[in-house]
């Protein structure tokens, strides 16, 4: 009897040690939450520097306004700078909880699988600015970093997987109404950090 | 299978070692300071149980630099993984007819 259970637990712990030694457990779910939150404080000073009252949402104001673009990309950096910020701290409090490193085989390759999309998306996103074309610009946001997260996938917790995939028919659908981006982003930024965070923090968070 | 034993290994019974096999496993490479980290165990002991699993040729060596700084990497063989697999089968099946 004794014999069984031991080989049940070696499998357990085994099984347990095969994820851990992928997936990248330090990232805590409140990072997701805390995202979602300055994506949505920034989508809501973003909509009073482009909308004053009630116009209809189009992309008349950024063709009118080359200088409010910037002013976007601005806000947009800040909200990255912050999240990133947030979710490098928020790491190294879960790692030191779990007594593991945050810069380890699995966090370098998850870098580098996040990287490559992101960067290619980045500049991407800034010919398309150059040319005006900024009816896509949400979207192509949204699609870059949808499939960078599917990218990395096998170093994070499933429910990243499935955030990719919602980012990326998001992406998809802010493609078809031009106009709507500032609301697709807040949406793909925002709300969908914010519930998948709290997914992740009801699920591997509570130590 | 008639008997679950007839898949059982030996070199595979202490639990680190089968813990370094599952994460060569599910990774391409591991090295040791990871393995050490992940596993929480001491260089002796770390050291004695990847000598044990080199021994019968289960994982491959790589010894190289990062940074100036030696570094071993370590790999599964065809061998050892045809070995754990066959060892993870036998531990299902002495559970199995153990519930019985």
């Amino acid at each position: 009897m004794n014999k069984k259970t031991d080989y049940q637990q070696d499998l357990a712990s085994i099984r347990q040690l095969m994820e851990h030694s992928v997936k990248f457990i330090s990232l805590s779910g409140l990072s997701g939450i805390m995202a979602g939150s300055y994506a949505l404080a920034g989508a809501g000073i973003a909509y009073f520097m482009i909308y004053d009252g009630n116009t209809v949402p189009s992309i008349a104001p950024y063709q009118q306004h080359p200088d409010l673009v910037l002013r976007l990309g601005a806000m947009a950096a800040l909200v990255l700078l912050l999240s990133l910020a947030t979710g490098w701290y928020l790491s190294l409090r879960k790692a030191k909880k779990l007594g593991s490193s945050v810069w380890n085989t699995t966090s370098k390759k998850l870098l580098l699988n996040l990287t490559i999309p992101l960067a290619v998306g980045g500049i991407f996103i800034l010919i398309v600015i150059s040319n005006g074309y900024y009816d896509i610009i949400s979207s192509s946001f949204l699609l870059f970093y949808g499939l960078a997260l599917l990218n990395a996938s096998a170093n994070l917790y499933n429910e990243m997987r499935y955030l990719g995939y919602t980012e990326i028919i998001l992406g998809l659908i802010a493609a078809l109404f031009p106009g709507f981006g500032l609301f697709f982003w807040a949406v793909g930024f925002g709300v969908l950090h914010i519930i998948y965070g709290a997914m992740m923090y009801r699920k591997y968070d509570r130590v | 299978m008639k008997n679950p034993y007839d898949y059982f290994d030996r070199v595979l019974e202490h639990r680190m070692r089968l813990q370094i096999m599952g994460i060569l496993t599910a990774n391409e490479s591991y090295d040791f300071n990871a393995l050490k980290e992940l596993l929480q165990a001491t260089d002796g002991n770390l050291a004695t149980h990847i000598k044990a699993l080199e021994r019968e040729k289960y994982i491959t060596v790589q010894k190289g630099f990062v940074d100036r700084k030696p570094n071993t990497r370590y790999k599964v063989s065809d061998r050892g993984r045809t070995a754990f697999k066959k060892h993870l089968i036998a531990m299902e099946e002495i559970i199995k007819s153990q519930k019985k």
